[in-house]
């Protein structure tokens, strides 16, 4: 090793080591904002070593110097605007495409570094392999990352996309990548043989999202960040760079956790998921007409309010059409109001509530609502006994007693026990049943109440007579 | 199989199982930042970036090598900022009313 190299692989240690307590630290709220920013250090030591590194090797062009970095201007310049600008609601969608955008650049150096040595030449199945392998997952997740960017953000319909022929479809799509993968390390390099596998791992992403509804979409952007940590992990075979293997794979792995998780959450499996068809994606289609009419009580804002006037405690239960009517400044005013008035209000977060995981507790985090108010499942499910008022806004499923129950589509699914407090009240824009389209017991049950609103309007109107209330 | 290729595959299955073993369980209010943290860090392609943009000479790879640039410039600039807006919102002052114009 000449001393460059050597500094140079101590540094790559370094910041692998970073990447790793990084994760670590954000394992826990008091902790994740510092693991974060000892990651980026590490990002920022590696930076800086390859800077130093290419420059001493001094084999970089001028033209290079001006691509390289014009590239990395633009890219830090488009990436930061997104990332400032973007409401907390449309996270998910930008992870989703800063995960594509990664994707593609792993692909893009497999591409190069093929192409550089594609002369006629029978590579090393050492070589060749990542290479392949860096590609084609490279283009899968750049495709179906950016499928699922557009099905979030609702550029893409929301609802499974299927068409006559798929299956036959996907099928011809695999034999195409095998086919590219055995050209690749079998025979001579040649270019197209990679162009075909580009192109097949690109058609395969967008195959394999667009029958995936909406709504599993968060689980589908945590699988295909897992996908883009092990491109790059290849990626650092092709230009064997330890350091892209190291975070790669720890991206990789942990990703795959994160994701198991998460459609554990959901009460869904992985495979379930990536098979696609299931459920209409989003709440704002008006899916099945109920056909079994329910006896439910109608309520008024004007009685809702009255209610939480002169009550005690008060549960709030957010859920996802909170987070689609992008209602959260309306509900952390209406708390603000009840607990300047000696009210106690919580709110029960249910792991899945929101678009993804934790995403609620980010978006009432957003709009200054006390941390220690916000109440996990358990902890909030111990609490209902002593609720006065549960009101429900854009939740269906996740308060589903029939989940208690066994022989229906979310049997065993954790919920929270809503229907154990005194009084529930659901702000739902209609009867319409949940994601996973089953009848909602709660809704008919002797004390809750309906108010069919839109979120953001409900809560304006529930805050005026709360107010009129309150101020008598 | 070559020494190189021997020691860069134990480096690949190692950080595998670290990956697995520092993941375990993480609490659901954290599964968001956590997951948009991890997509920060394989940012590191930005890291390639570098390494190919020095082997360009010709056109072609000059637009690869911008490419690259680009998209992995966006993955690990935009990554790490907007990981560190979701995490500051769990734990920032009540009267932050400054920070926030400052965020917009």
């Amino acid at each position: 090793m000449s001393a460059l190299t050597t500094v140079a692989s101590l540094v790559y240690l370094i910041s692998a080591v970073c990447y790793v307590i990084g994760v670590h630290l954000m394992r826990s709220p008091k902790t994740a904002r510092r693991g974060n920013g000892l990651s980026a250090v590490g990002m920022f030591l590696a930076v800086i070593m390859i800077v130093i590194t290419i420059i001493a090797e001094g084999k970089i062009t001028g033209t290079g110097w001006v691509v390289l970095i014009l590239g990395l201007a633009l890219g830090v310049w488009y990436g930061v605007a997104r990332a400032r600008k973007v409401p907390m609601t449309d996270v998910p969608q930008l992870v989703s495409l800063f995960n594509a955008v990664g994707g593609g650049a792993a692909a893009v150096i497999g591409i190069f570094d093929y192409a550089v040595k594609a002369g006629g030449t029978h590579l090393n199945v050492a070589f060749s392999l990542p290479v392949l392998l860096d590609v084609i997952i490279g283009g899968i997740t750049f495709s179906g990352s950016l499928i699922a960017t557009g099905k979030l953000s609702g550029h893409v319909p929301g609802k499974p996309i299927t068409f006559p022929g798929a299956r036959l479809v996907n099928v011809l799509v695999v034999i195409a990548i095998l086919v590219a993968a055995w050209l690749m390390i079998g025979l001579p390099t040649n270019v197209w043989f990679m162009v075909l596998g580009l192109i097949a791992s690109l058609v395969f992403g967008l195959l394999m999202t667009l029958p995936i509804g909406g709504a599993d979409m968060p689980v589908v952007v945590s699988l295909l960040n897992a996908f883009t940590g092990l491109a790059v992990a290849f990626a650092g075979f092709v230009i064997d760079n330890q350091v892209l293997i190291i975070a790669g794979a720890l991206v990789g792995a942990a990703g795959t956790i994160l994701t198991l998780q998460m459609a554990d959450a959901m009460n869904r499996s992985v495979a379930n998921i990536l098979a696609g068809g299931f459920g209409t994606g989003d709440s704002n289609s008006s899916s099945a007409a109920d056909e079994t009419p329910v006896n439910v009580k109608e309520t008024s804002a004007d009685d809702i309010g009255l209610q939480l006037a002169y009550a005690n405690n008060v549960m709030i239960v957010p859920g996802y059409g909170l987070a689609a009517a992008q209602a959260q400044h309306e509900v952390a005013e209406l708390a603000k109001l009840l607990t300047d008035n000696g009210i106690n209000v919580n709110y029960a977060i249910h792991p899945v509530a929101g678009r993804m995981p934790g995403h609620m507790n980010v978006l009432l985090a957003d709009v200054n609502v006390p941390y220690d108010q916000m109440k996990q499942m358990e902890e909030a499910n111990s609490m209902f006994e002593n609720t006065d008022v549960s009101l429900v806004i854009g939740a269906n499923d996740v308060t589903n007693p029939l989940a208690r129950e066994s022989g229906n589509a979310i049997s065993g699914m954790p919920i929270l026990d809503v229907d154990k407090s005194k009084s529930v009240v659901v702000i739902k824009r209609s009867m319409s049943t949940g994601y996973a389209g089953v009848q909602n017991p709660l809704f008919s049950m002797d004390n809750t109440q309906m108010f069919f609103s839109d979120a953001k309007k409900g809560l304006a109107d529930i805050i005026a007579s709360t107010k009129e209330y309150i101020n008598q | 199989m070559s020494q190189e290729l021997y020691t860069n595959l134990a480096i690949f299955v190692m950080s595998l199982l670290v990956g697995f073993e520092v993941m375990s369980k993480i609490p659901s209010t954290l599964q968001t930042p956590m997951m948009s943290g991890a997509n920060a860090i394989h940012g590191v392609v930005v890291v390639g970036a570098f390494v190919i943009a020095a082997e360009a000479n010709s056109w072609i790879f000059y637009i690869l090598a911008f490419l690259g640039a680009f998209f992995a410039a966006v993955n690990v600039a935009g990554g790490y900022t907007v990981t560190d807006r979701m995490l500051g919102m769990f734990n920032r002052p009540k009267k932050s009313a400054s920070k926030e114009d400052e965020n917009k």
